[in-house]
């Protein structure tokens, strides 16, 4: 909504050294948005005056047409003579009234005007066009040609009220009162404490039976109808200066009088109005839902299909406009022709939600939707309709009908109890009930009672309707800067859970490791899925889909991290950096097995556990996983020497970082998944309450996806869920018995087929080696045919022994190795390598 | 000099005489110190202590001495002996000492060399902002909650008082999510939850009152990604249910919050909003941080922050609408409360001069890498 200040003033008289800065302080302070205010003028010097032109002579041999005028500005340019100016405009004609502005005067935006030569002439100033004045659309982009009665040397600063202030608000839905400038002024007024000069304080005649008939069929959707009918308008007649200004500053554009008049009147009061042509309506007007299917040609030239929620405003052929949304094409006031001399006027009241549900179906907001949907005032309906006759027969010379149409359907006035002293209970702070009742009276409420208040709320504020609605407005006026600043004390706390202290601790340990996280949307393709490779049955193939996707290529959610840290991977080599290590944690999304329905559940009451168990079940599953993704260098090529690729041991080293942070064991071993190169894929294991469950894979990434991707060769990758990581936390991790005895210790090298994995041989050792087994740790892997024979291996392990009590002898320590490699022997057919 | 004493014979020994003795020790003497470097000590060492050394044989003489000479020739080798092994030990120091500073001196290195062998990983800003955030809370007593982000309409708006045609409702740009039979029309009554507060309403289902509550998390509206807007974003929000809660514990909570993150004189600014769930409701501002508010009306020191407002815009607040009560199971006749939510994203922009949104979303590492693992 925007308020120009001067029209505001006339409602309140407002100190005159009070700036719109001043204004926009004060409203705010008591809860109206006020985004800006604009500085109309800003800037602007004269002399800027009426003239009359003298004479035209046009100018040939120019690219464009060319004038060179005489213009009458009276003793404004301080001779008398006849101004000469050269203008590029077209028009205006000899005799026409125009605005001129004389060389030393400065125009918005830092145009300094000076005589100059152009197109061979000496221009004195220039004929102005609206734009040029910072005016606002008037729909012509030309020159402005003032109505004839304008004398010549009138101040155009003054005349075109051009140095204003508007307010820029951003009203909030609901405080639909505030569309209108009467409401505004009624916050300004109480704001400052002054008194407010209501406008919709009208006389208003009394409803008789020789009005325009009207019919309201649905009393629910319209329980207000007011028609007027002004009749003998002078169709030649245009809108004054003052009325076309104060709708540019609001914003709108002046299109011809009597729609100008019902604008005005809806900017003023906030109800919105509509005219109709009487000689283009047949019959009575009527108001109903519309049959479904049928057809109306709104006033912006589209052919609408109605729904059967509908209401619409109708006569004898049928719907002649969506009420409370648009008028319909068919009625319109006729402003080309000026043909137009008899008006039916209505103002009329709407339900909220029948229109705000209308103007969503047909996707159009106007200005009336805008304000029956936030609520308007139906009291003020009648003077709406009695202020818009009173401008048509001021302004177009009409003549108002005797016969005044009123259809209301009577209701109670709403009324909220409250005990006197809520508003303190709420804000925190002792306002005492006569400063309550003050309040609340000042907002427009009637309050009766003591210590219980019962308070009648006014017709424009239907947003009032609970306890706290009245505390909000007592608190707002009284000042939120007044609150005072208190601290609650909660109940002494339990700091993290777990579950977000291992959240934090993985991140910490993988930006520790190098990784850097890259958090990413989850919007993705299905197509991702074959590049990845996933077989047709896969169930992350499964996904949730949106009604409206961002992007039609990427409609799904995420059932894997992958497909967004694999892009942000590829972003960042594309800017140059090529050695990447990435990690994400995020939720990801499955659809359950049985797709179900999330109910709308009552508000009314909590509901029962069934009830949010049934929401529960419409909602997919959504995982944590955690995801790494590497390319280029692990680490650096430098002075130290050789750098060294990240690889697939990179990637499943990070799920082992996951696991010592979630203090489980994990379960490496060989597997092929989707996107994986297949010999260099690792499954991922952990083991929750006796039952392994794999979690997730890592290694390097198929060559073939990496093409089809556009990846860099050998990017690795890992992913797995966190949730059953966590499930398989060991807890509370027990402090190790320290044996301060010397430590024995034994290597090693043993030979076995290619194929047997490391971690098979490890845990024979392990178990083979008993108690006595401080450690063990792989130091070498050696391949070599000649030396092992063809497909064999050797791999040497350091053992360290050490007993809790006592030091151990060589014998001891050799009897135990020896176990070891003996159960090696018997599990994977491991031999010491002689 | 005599030659070794192969054959005894009393008769060829001489006495011992003392000038030989003190020559053999100043040469000795003379050697050490003439020896440059520990090798040379060595060699010096063997020439004159080792057991072929005049010394050496001269003490082996002794022996053959007559008796009444053993005594004066004793004491005569004896002491030379010990002044050479004197002069040696303390030669040895000597030198080793020269060898370990020489040792120190040439291991020197270019301390100023890189060692970016493994570069720095770190944590995204906006994980460590909202876990920075949310400690402030979780000092004060209050417990992180979280929720799924895939939302029952129901939570996400009914519960906080959106009714179904509540203009609200409109006000934010929703994903919706299909529904099972996956065509136009067929309505899942599920979201992407738009905000962070359906995880209050089911804070106040799960728990009994009193409820403190932060809930920071991911959420989703449907805007373009921009210089200033982004669909996927975050948000912190805070919840507290007891008993004679008040909107004064809501600016004191609130204070308390950007003290914490801003500094000691910073405050905050209600003005009345208007929020569905919440009744009063509120718009928050901080007072800018950078000029504390010194710019308004002072056009000679501009505030970029702030664009010379003076305060900052945080997020919307309140106290929690007793329908939300209601719905939540809470009974609104005993309990009251207070809720405040505001953009990880935007707080981020401002506290840390990011300018433009896309390089929070994009993951670039150059963007990430300098923020470390807490901010």
């Amino acid at each position: 909504m925007r308020v120009p200040l001067s029209w505001l003033r006339e409602y309140v008289d407002l100190p005159a050294t009070e700036t719109g800065r001043d204004v926009q302080a004060k409203l705010i302070s008591v809860g109206l948005e006020v985004e800006t205010v604009e500085q109309l003028g800003d800037g602007l010097k004269g002399p800027l005056v009426v003239g009359k032109v003298l004479t035209i002579e046009e100018l040939e041999g120019f690219k464009k047409p060319i004038r060179f005028c005489t213009v009458d500005v009276g003793r404004a340019n301080g001779t008398g003579e006849p101004q000469e100016i050269v203008c590029g405009a077209r028009n205006f004609a000899v005799g026409d009234k125009v605005v001129v502005v004389l060389p030393g005067a400065v125009l918005p935006g830092d145009f300094a005007i000076a005589a100059r030569k152009t197109y061979g002439k000496t221009s004195h100033g220039m004929i102005c066009s609206g734009d040029e004045l910072g005016m606002g659309d008037d729909g012509s982009h030309g020159i402005i040609v003032l109505p004839p009665e304008h004398e010549v040397g009138t101040d155009a600063i003054e005349l075109l009220q051009l140095v204003d202030e508007v307010l820029d608000i951003a009203v909030t839905p609901d405080r639909g009162y505030a569309l209108s400038i009467r409401g505004v002024a009624r916050e300004t007024a109480t704001a400052y404490g002054l008194p407010l000069r209501d406008p919709a304080l009208l006389d208003v005649p009394q409803p008789n039976a020789f009005g325009y008939p009207v019919r309201v069929s649905d009393p629910m959707g319209c329980d207000r109808f007011t028609a007027r009918t002004v009749t003998g308008l002078d169709p030649e007649a245009r809108s004054p200066l003052w009325l076309t200004r104060r709708l540019q500053k609001a914003g709108m554009r002046p299109i011809s009088l009597a729609v100008d008049i019902t604008n005005y009147v809806m900017l003023e009061l906030g109800q919105p109005l509509h005219a109709y042509d009487r000689s283009r309506v047949q019959g009575p007007i009527g108001v109903r839902r519309a049959t479904q299917g049928e057809k109306l040609t709104t006033l912006d030239g589209v052919k609408r299909t109605l729904d059967a929620e509908d209401l619409v405003i109708t006569d004898d052929r049928g719907p002649i406009g969506l009420a409370g949304v648009m008028g319909g094409a068919n009625t319109e006031i006729d402003d080309t022709e000026g043909t137009t001399t008899e008006v039916v006027v209505e103002a009329a009241h709407f339900n909220a939600l029948s229109i705000s549900r209308t103007a969503r179906r047909h996707k159009l907001a106007s200005e009336a939707s805008k304000r029956f949907e936030r609520g308007v005032d139906p009291q003020a309906a009648s003077a709406a309709a009695q202020r818009t006759v009173d401008l048509l027969v001021l302004l177009a010379g009409g003549t108002a009908d005797a016969g005044v149409t009123e259809v209301i359907a009577p209701s109670a006035p709403h009324t909220i109890t409250i005990p006197a002293d809520h508003p303190d209970k709420v804000a925190g702070v002792v306002y005492g009930r006569e400063t309550v009742v003050r309040r609340l009276q000042e907002v427009g409420c009637d309050v009766y009672g003591q210590d219980e208040l019962i308070v009648t709320v006014p017709s424009w504020r239907p947003d009032l309707t609970d306890p706290n609605d009245l505390a909000e407005e007592v608190i707002r006026l009284e000042g939120y800067e007044n609150l005072p600043s208190t601290l609650p004390k909660p109940p002494a706390g339990r700091g993290l859970t777990d579950r977000q202290r291992l959240h934090r601790r993985i991140g910490r340990a993988l930006a520790g490791a190098g990784y850097v996280e890259a958090p990413n949307y989850p919007f993705i393709g299905e197509h991702v899925f074959d590049q990845f490779g996933l077989a047709t049955d896969d169930p992350n193939r499964k996904v949730v889909k949106l009604v409206n996707p961002l992007s039609d290529e990427e409609p799904a959610l995420r059932t894997t991290l992958l497909p967004g840290l694999l892009g942000a991977l590829r972003r960042n080599d594309g800017r140059g950096s090529h050695d990447l290590a990435l990690f994400e944690t995020g939720l990801v999304f499955h659809p359950r097995e049985e797709l179900k329905i999330a109910v709308r559940l009552p508000v009314d009451r909590r509901p029962t556990d069934e009830e949010i168990a049934s929401l529960t079940e419409a909602l997919p599953v959504q995982p944590r996983h955690a995801a790494v993704v590497l390319a280029g260098a692990r680490e650096q090529a430098g002075w130290w020497g050789k750098g060294r690729p990240a690889d697939w041991a990179d990637a499943v080293e990070a799920a082992r970082v996951l696991a010592r942070e979630a203090g489980t064991e994990l379960v490496v071993r060989g597997g092929q998944y989707g996107p994986w190169h297949p010999g260099r894929c690792a499954e991922l294991a952990v083991v929750v309450e006796g039952v392994e469950q794999v979690i997730g894979y890592a290694g390097e990434l198929h060559p073939g996806v990496l093409k089809t991707l556009g990846l860099p060769a050998r990017t690795s990758a890992m992913e797995l869920d966190l949730d059953v990581l966590e499930l398989a936390s060991s807890g509370v991790p027990k402090g190790p018995k320290i044996s301060t005895f010397p430590v024995a210790t034994q290597d090693v090298a043993l030979v076995v087929d290619v194929a047997v994995p490391h971690a098979g041989v490890e845990a024979a050792l392990r178990e083979g080696a008993g108690e006595l087994l401080e450690s063990i740790r792989l130091f070498d892997v050696y391949e070599n045919a000649a030396q092992l024979g063809e497909g064999k291996k050797s791999l040497a392990y350091a053992l360290r022994f050490r007993a809790a009590d006592r030091t151990l002898t060589v014998d001891e320590a050799s009897a135990a190795r020896d176990a070891a490699v003996s159960l090696a022997g018997e599990r994977v057919g491991a031999v010491l390598r002689g | 000099m005599s030659a070794p004493n192969k054959s005894y014979d009393p008769v060829e020994v001489e006495a011992l005489k003392p000038e030989e003795i003190e020559r053999m020790r100043d040469e000795a003497l003379a050697a050490f110190a003439a020896a440059g470097d520990l090798d040379a000590l060595q060699e010096a060492k063997v020439a004159h202590t080792g057991g072929t050394s005049p010394l050496a044989l001269a003490n082996r003489e002794i022996g053959a001495l007559p008796p009444q000479a053993k005594a004066a020739a004793g004491k005569l080798v004896g002491q030379a002996r010990g002044a050479v092994n004197k002069a040696l030990a303390a030669r040895q120091a000597e030198l080793e000492a020269d060898r370990d500073a020489r040792v120190l001196v040439e291991e020197a290195v270019d301390v100023t060399l890189p060692y970016d062998r493994v570069p720095a990983g770190a944590r995204h800003p906006l994980t460590t902002f909202m876990e920075r955030v949310s400690d402030v809370f979780v000092s004060m007593g209050y417990e992180i909650a979280e929720g799924p982000e895939v939302e029952a309409e129901w939570f996400n708006f009914d519960a906080l008082n959106f009714t179904p045609d509540h203009p609200a409702r409109q006000m934010q740009d929703t994903f919706f999510v299909q529904g099972p039979k996956g065509t136009e029309g067929d309505e899942s009554g599920v979201v992407l939850r738009t905000h962070t507060s359906p995880v209050q309403a089911r804070a106040m289902l799960d728990r009994e009152p009193p409820v403190y509550i932060v809930c920071p998390g991911r959420v989703y509206r449907t805007d373009e990604l921009d210089a200033t807007h982004t669909p996927v974003f975050h948000q912190i929000e805070l919840l507290a249910i007891d008993e004679g809660l008040t909107m004064a514990d809501l600016k004191g909570t609130l204070d308390h919050m950007v003290q914490s993150l801003f500094g000691a004189e910073m405050k905050t600014r209600l003005r009345p909003n208007y929020f569905p769930f919440t009744e009063p409701s509120a718009e928050m501002d901080m007072l800018c941080y950078v000029c504390k508010g010194e710019s308004v009306g002072n056009p000679d020191r501009p505030c970029r922050t702030c664009s010379s407002e003076g305060w900052i815009e945080l997020g919307g607040c309140g106290m929690v609408n007793p329908r939300v009560l209601v719905a939540c199971g809470v009974d609104p006749e005993k309990y009251s409360g207070f809720a405040f939510g505001f953009g990880i994203e935007r707080m981020l922009m401002f506290r840390h001069n990011v300018e433009d949104m896309r390089d929070i979303v994009e993951g670039d590492v150059r963007f990430t890498r300098p923020f470390g693992m807490e901010i």
